[in-house]
């Protein structure tokens, strides 16, 4: 198995492996392809990104000076509610699952996932769970009860419209997506993995894609059977969350909670895994600690089922309970420290490169560390019940969400562009987005941190003038728009690099892992040889035969 | 993960591996829908109306068709593996047989409960009841389309090898229906005797 010969060796290709593709709109929607499939998810994503962007910019105009009257109450409580649950379900996730899609048969050395139509179902109910939940703008009204869907403010008696009906029904299609795909990536790491990869060998963004699909086959079914049990109360007049008639409000927010935690690290992990395989390849050098890199992310899986109620600390749940909650919140920071001090291990002494893939992963370090440490804080209930839900908390979720996930996904973006498309995305205007970004981001952001501890509430369509608030809010509005310009640029710059970017090549970062092995954009079967895989480093051993990794091994 | 579990699970084939995952999401699903029913049997007492209106010993019998139909179906797949396929099409309409008992009881039961105004918007133990059952009995009825098309295809001669993927994933799904509804008879039924 070892002596496979290395691609470009000039040898015919079997004839079953020389397959074409359907060109055109229908080769691309009837494709079972996991990379055209997963270009699919992150173009869904991109047009639910505009969709939630531009509802976040909605809400900034509203929010620019105090009593203002741009949106009216109840326009203000669908946008911030649809604001969340498109950036979390119809962006964060497909984004993941997409790159996943894409990437994990590469880094493993398969030709395809285990079920290729499954894997075209997973993709097809994410976007049209997206367009089932979108219509509800024409159909009445969009949910209005907050991402996160409250009882008994879900309630029949007090969401009048169909909002939520849409709400439940568009996120129990998407939410059977991810459970379908989630099982198609899980049998695929199992089964497919080429010779020599054992599992202390898969490349870290493949071992944390493993753990979140985990995560989300355990995770989902919270979420789907609150959706079902909403569902049935408002379609069939039941009483799961009536509480005047022997239901349980409080029930709905430990079962969304149950689910709602574990997808927060649904939707860092993966960015995590990112970040794990950008900074090495910058640094030129291996991750620092592979092994406590790999175990902690299994940590962090064990304890995100164990610290949902840190969301409900002002319900009044009792304060042993609070405490508990407390200290396994605070514990679950301590895999995720372990990570950000390998990622700074990784980078001491290295030779490293700032393209923009690198800015982006180091600025997530900094950002996604602010967030951490905020969340630390939110963990401390006595602090939690003197800032719940105010913009403090808004702080730190998107410091976390958005300075964690959605840095790390544009790292990753700006380093596996080359391999999807066959050209390099634009440096220069690289590093435009990446500062716009991170200035917009710090400007939208920080300043409510301020604004959460002076007692401002989220949620709230207006404000009254109390003093420095029309300003702080300002600056948060001014922000928001630089992330606004800075959104375009990115786009603009993919437009420009898919004509004209430079052309990339097979491995133009000199990285190590098996999907530089293989063309750029790699051909229909991915692979037409294996590199032996004797280390974690493939492709460094092949270019360092003097010296290759699984020499220095143990 | 350690060598000898690695083993284990890369010995599955893809759809039963498949199928283990998708089982294991299923069964944080009814989880959730069992800690509702027990839930709000604790804090909102719906178990006097469980007393009041269930009849554990007819269902019980009813039970017994389905716990032998996991029985019946695990003889299908030995009797494949041996080769005899007309003792694997016999207990394959078996458990069909059987499966079928089990839901006509669940839906006479359910006909029964409809005519003492027993629903699903009455109060809190219809709701928690109807919905835990019924989610259950739809997965029943999946699985008695499944084994059908299975036994269809048995007919035509699908399944001339002696192993078949097919054959043991649809068998472990019912073996899953099957041992899902141990727990829901136990906390529902067997709740309101002891």
């Amino acid at each position: 198995m070892s002596d496979i010969p290395f691609p470009g060796t000039g040898e015919a290709l079997p004839l079953e492996t020389q397959q074409e593709e359907t060109a055109g709109l229908l080769g691309w929607v009837s494709s079972v392809d996991h990379k055209r499939i997963g270009i699919m998810y992150l173009l869904a994503a991109l047009i639910y990104f505009g969709a939630g962007g531009i509802e976040a910019l909605l809400m900034r105009i509203q929010l620019a000076k105090p009593v203002n009257s741009f949106l009216s109450p109840g326009a203000f409580d669908q946008i911030f509610t649809m604001h969340g649950t498109t950036m979390i379900f119809l962006v964060a996730m497909p984004v993941l699952t997409g790159l996943a899609n894409y990437l994990i048969p590469l880094m493993i050395g398969a030709s395809d996932v285990a079920f290729p139509r499954l894997n075209a179902l997973s993709l097809w109910l994410l976007v049209f769970g997206g367009v089932l939940l979108y219509f509800s703008f024409i159909a009445g009204g969009a949910p209005a009860a907050g991402w996160f869907n409250y009882a008994p403010l879900s309630e029949k008696a007090y969401s009048t419209t169909q909002g939520v009906d849409y709400y439940s029904l568009g996120l129990l299609i998407t939410g059977i997506g991810s459970v379908v795909a989630a099982i198609n990536l899980i049998v695929t790491i199992i089964k497919y993995r080429a010779p020599g990869l054992t599992i202390k060998r898969l490349p870290l963004f493949v071992w944390m894609v493993l753990v979140t699909q985990i995560l989300i086959i355990l995770a989902l079914p919270a979420l789907n059977a609150s959706l079902v049990m909403i569902l049935i109360d408002r379609t069939l007049n039941a009483h799961f969350f009536q509480a005047v008639s022997g239901g349980s409000a409080v029930l709905w927010q430990h079962y969304f909670w149950a689910f709602g935690h574990p997808e927060v690290y649904i939707v860092i992990l993966p960015a995590f895994g990112m970040i794990s395989e950008v900074i090495p390849v910058f640094s030129r050098k291996p991750i620092y600690g592979y092994e406590y890199v790999a175990a902690s992310t299994v940590a962090i899986g064990v304890l995100s089922f164990l610290v949902w109620a840190h969301h409900m600390f002002a319900v009044g749940l009792g304060h042993s309970v609070d405490s508990m909650f407390a200290i396994s919140s605070l514990l679950i920071a301590v895999p995720t420290g372990v990570k950000i001090f390998n990622w700074i291990a990784t980078m001491w002494h290295g030779s490293i490169r700032f393209t923009t893939a690198m800015l982006f992963a180091t600025g997530f370090l900094v950002v996604f560390t602010i967030g951490g440490l905020s969340g630390v804080s939110l963990a401390i209930f006595p602090v939690d019940w003197q800032v719940t839900d105010t913009y403090y908390l808004v702080a730190h979720l998107h410091y976390v969400l958005f300075g964690g996930t959605v840095f790390g996904i544009f790292a990753g973006l700006y380093y596996w562009f080359p391999k999807m498309s066959g050209r390099m995305l634009d440096e220069k205007l690289g590093k435009w987005h990446f500062w716009t970004m991170l200035i917009g981001f710090n400007m939208t952001f920080f300043v409510m941190h301020l604004l959460g501890l002076m007692g401002m509430t989220r949620r709230v369509y207006t404000y009254p003038n109390y003093p420095g608030w029309g300003m702080l809010n300002m600056i948060s509005t001014i922000g928001a728009v630089v992330m606004g310009i800075s959104s375009l640029i990115f786009i603009w710059n993919i437009v420009v690099s898919l004509r004209q970017g430079e052309p990339a090549g097979d491995n133009p970062w000199e990285a190590w892992s098996l999907e530089w092995a293989t063309t750029s954009p790699p051909p229909v079967h991915n692979f037409d040889r294996i590199p032996p895989i004797r280390s974690r480093r493939p492709l460094w051993d092949l270019a360092h035969p003097e010296n290759p990794d699984w020499k220095n091994e143990h | 993960m350690n060598t000898e579990a690695q083993t284990l699970v890369e010995s599955w084939d893809n759809n039963r591996l498949a199928m283990l995952f998708f089982l294991l999401s299923e069964g944080t699903f009814f989880a959730f829908l069992i800690i509702a029913y027990v839930y709000y049997h604790s804090v909102s007492n719906t178990g006097v109306m469980a007393a009041k209106v269930l009849d554990p010993l007819k269902t019980g019998v009813y039970t017994i068709f389905l716990l032998s139909s996991s029985f019946t179906v695990w003889r299908a797949e030995k009797c494949l593996r041996r080769g005899s396929q007309r003792a694997f099409k016999g207990w394959l309409l078996v458990t069909i047989v059987l499966g079928a008992v089990f839901l006509f009881g669940q839906g006479s039961e359910y006909l029964h409960l409809y005519g003492q105004d027993v629903t699903i918007s009455r109060d809190i133990f219809g709701t928690s009841f109807f919905t835990l059952t019924g989610f259950h009995s739809l997965h029943v009825l999946l699985g008695l389309i499944a084994l059908s098309v299975i036994f269809v295809l048995a007919l035509q001669g699908e399944f001339a090898q002696q192993h078949s993927s097919a054959v043991e994933t649809v068998a472990l799904y019912w073996h899953f229906v099957d041992w899902v509804w141990v727990v829901i008879f136990s906390v529902i039924y067997l709740w309101t005797v002891f």
